[in-house]
């Protein structure tokens, strides 16, 4: 076995050990979640950060971008929740169900705790610190267990979570607003942070959750379990600010005749990595995920998807968008797993990048694993200069070149955020990206 | 003075000859019908006058009321008042109907040194107009030609002309991929266009769009230039002999 860990561990990997050894005593659950975490962390020593040689990696090197790994953030004093609080909201305009959690840690008097039939709301770090206790057992059941994964990221997380949202929507409850998650940076210390959230939604039920960081300077691992119970309906979104490294994972496991839509909405970010893990376990669902990445400086942002039709007779339709500006980067992997029984799985999946600089990078890598022969399944793949066409047909309408150049991106776009049913926060996502576009100068 | 004035003009794309000595004077309050068998020009000449890059102008000169419109940006000449109705109008995901039109109505006016138009104002205008091309206030909400059928978006064409108010308006292909009804809806918006100060080019293949749309004159392009112009009649002529007597000319 010791030949698998590998000697020589960087100074980050020293930090993120010496943190897990530090945190252990305190990091909240006893029997079987430490037990979880032992093993979490024992998986992450043996394969260390991931870096350029692991294939799901090879664009984002954790190895190498994370010089240091930052101490945990402590727990968010008054200076820190009066500076969360005052954090500029993408979504101010939609009416929301706001839970606010700053550098990690549920903040309660932040947040709208009004009950609402077949709505439960707690907190992870209560939840897995009573998970040994009768009657909160979710934490015990879930954590993990959504989709099973060797990813380094994940092990990560699952051994040193702190907190997050646990929440419950019951079977057939029809949540009204949305349920607007908001993980916001307190302190301004270079510091780590570990959420994991885990939502659970019943059968036949309707919700709308919101996950939008905003991380700050902060070194952020966050994971996201979803339960989506067959024939619920469920709009998932995740927006994401980040100025230092944000590394997301979705877990998610989709019942039978539902319908799963999720949004990514990424702008300002140093380092981003938003991997998703999507199974379709029940047959007749129908999918999209999508997202938009707005990129400039020397940004970075990586989408990685894998999709697993597990059951037959799921749609899924995939939609990314990128606009690179100066240097940025953007990655995107997409693969999609067809498994033999799921037959009748129809998939597409399709990516476009925006270059606006000739510096600018789009790496792209689809990928499809059909091992069924009743399908379709399909990707696409595009990369390129703002439409000159387009850009004649604004300008030939009186428009000046610049905001028409600003029109193009915004239809470019558009395309994806179009796909949103919820009119508010399609506006409202649409007015992001117009400021995004603002700032450019 | 003629509203639009074309003099030898010669245009080249990546070096390929395209029009060839070109000449074309356009009358205010007149409706000319340039007709022409496919590769003769037609398209190109609609491009050049409303500015598109990649259109290489070697000799020759376009001028708008007297002054020349060549070295303006697509942006400017709009503003004076160019419009190129598309023969195929393009999708603008993410940006509604009603903004577009806004955008583009204040920014022609802001470069005319005018006013913003008021919101009510605005509002009238385009309602009114929406309602004679068969538009709906949906449409209208909806991303500019997004989803929108063949008919619809030229539909849209016209209604933009409508609210743009153009001294002169292009047409290219306005006719093409339109059933008879959705014909007669747009050829109806645009003989409600038709006034003493506005002149129009209607650029087709085919006779049918000019019975809807009545040309005071009709020019027949070959090979880069205008070879013969004539009353509305020519265009019944051209339908009934075609174009290939004129195969041979202006080679």
């Amino acid at each position: 076995m010791n030949a698998e860990i590998h000697a020589m561990k960087t100074p980050a990997e020293q930090a993120l050990s010496a943190a897990y050894e530090g945190a252990r005593a305190t990091l909240p659950g006893k029997g079987g979640i430490a037990s979880l975490r032992a093993d979490a962390f024992r998986q992450f020593e043996i394969r260390g950060l991931p870096h350029r040689r692991v294939e799901e990696w090879k664009y984002t090197d954790l190895r190498a971008l994370m010089r240091d790994a930052y101490p945990i953030a402590p727990p968010p004093d008054a200076a820190a929740k009066a500076r969360a609080k005052k954090a500029a909201d993408i979504l101010a305009g939609v009416e929301c169900r706001r839970l606010v959690f700053v550098d990690g840690v549920f903040v309660p008097e932040l947040s709208d705790l009004a009950p609402e039939v077949g709505l439960t709301i707690g907190s992870l770090a209560e939840a897995l610190a009573n998970s040994g206790k009768l009657g909160d057992a979710l934490a015990a059941e879930h954590v993990g267990k959504t989709f099973a994964t060797d990813d380094a990221a994940v092990a990560l997380n699952t051994a040193l979570m702190g907190d997050g949202a646990v929440i419950r929507i019951a079977k057939g409850a029809e949540i009204k607003r949305p349920i607007h998650l908001v993980f916001a940076a307190g302190t301004d210390k270079p510091s780590s942070v570990f959420i994991r959230s885990l939502v659970v939604v019943g059968e036949g039920a309707k919700a709308t959750i919101i996950e939008d960081h905003d991380s700050g300077n902060a070194q952020v691992n966050t994971a996201l379990e979803l339960s989506v119970g067959d024939e619920a309906q469920v709009e998932y979104f995740k927006l994401t600010r980040a100025r230092a490294l944000h590394v997301a994972s979705l877990l998610a496991s989709i019942g039978a005749r539902a319908v799963f839509n999720s949004f990514a909405f990424t702008s300002e970010a140093s380092v981003v990595r938003n991997q998703n893990f999507i199974r379709f376990a029940g047959e007749g669902t129908h999918g999209g995920i999508r997202g938009v990445n707005l990129l400039r400086g020397k940004e970075h942002v990586d989408t990685t998807l894998l999709i697993e039709h597990a059951a037959g007779h799921c749609e899924s339709r995939e939609l990314f968008k990128s606009v690179l500006d100066d240097s940025a980067h953007g990655v995107f992997q997409g693969k999609i797993v067809v498994k033999p029984h799921a037959q009748k799985t129809d998939a597409k999946m399709m990516t476009r990048a925006l270059l606006l600089s000739d510096e600018a990078e789009a790496d792209n890598k689809p990928e499809l694993e059909i091992f069924a022969d009743d399908v379709v399944c399909g990707h696409g793949a595009t990369t390129s200069a703002p439409d000159e066409g387009l850009k004649f047909y604004l300008m030939s309408r009186g428009i000046h070149e610049k905001e028409a150049e600003a029109l193009l991106i915004q239809a470019f776009i558009g395309e994806a955020i179009e796909e949103i049913s919820n009119e508010t926060i399609r506006e409202a996502l649409m007015f992001a990206a117009r400021k995004w576009l603002g700032a450019g100068g | 003075m003629s509203l639009l004035e074309v003099k030898n003009l010669h245009v080249e794309i990546d070096g390929k000859k395209i029009l060839n000595g070109l000449d074309l004077s356009v009358e205010q309050g007149q409706v000319a019908a340039i007709m022409g068998p496919n590769g003769s020009g037609k398209s190109t000449l609609a491009y050049v006058l409303a500015g598109k890059p990649g259109y290489e102008v070697t000799e020759g000169d376009v001028k708008l009321d007297g002054e020349s419109v060549l070295e303006m940006g697509p942006d400017e000449r709009a503003a004076k008042g160019v419009f190129l109705a598309f023969q195929y109008p393009v999708e603008v995901p993410g940006v509604a109907t009603m903004t577009f039109l806004r955008t583009a109505l204040n920014a022609q006016r802001k470069t005319r040194g005018q006013p913003e138009v008021s919101t009510p104002d605005f509002m009238k205008i385009v309602r009114d107009t929406a309602s004679h091309l068969g538009i709906s206030q949906d449409m209208l909400r909806r991303a500019v030609n997004v989803g929108f059928s063949g008919g619809e978006k030229k539909r849209n064409e016209i209604l933009q002309m409508a609210v743009l108010q153009p001294r002169l308006a292009v047409l290219d292909e306005t006719d093409s991929g339109l059933d008879i009804d959705a014909l007669k809806i747009v050829a109806d918006g645009v003989n409600r266009l038709r006034s003493p100060e506005r002149a129009m080019v209607v650029i087709t293949h085919y006779q049918r769009l000019l019975n809807y749309i009545v040309p005071d004159v009709v020019h027949v392009m070959a090979k880069g230039k205008v070879v013969r112009t004539g009353g509305k009649e020519l265009a019944l002529e051209l339908e009934a002999k075609g174009y290939a007597q004129y195969a041979g000319e202006a080679a």
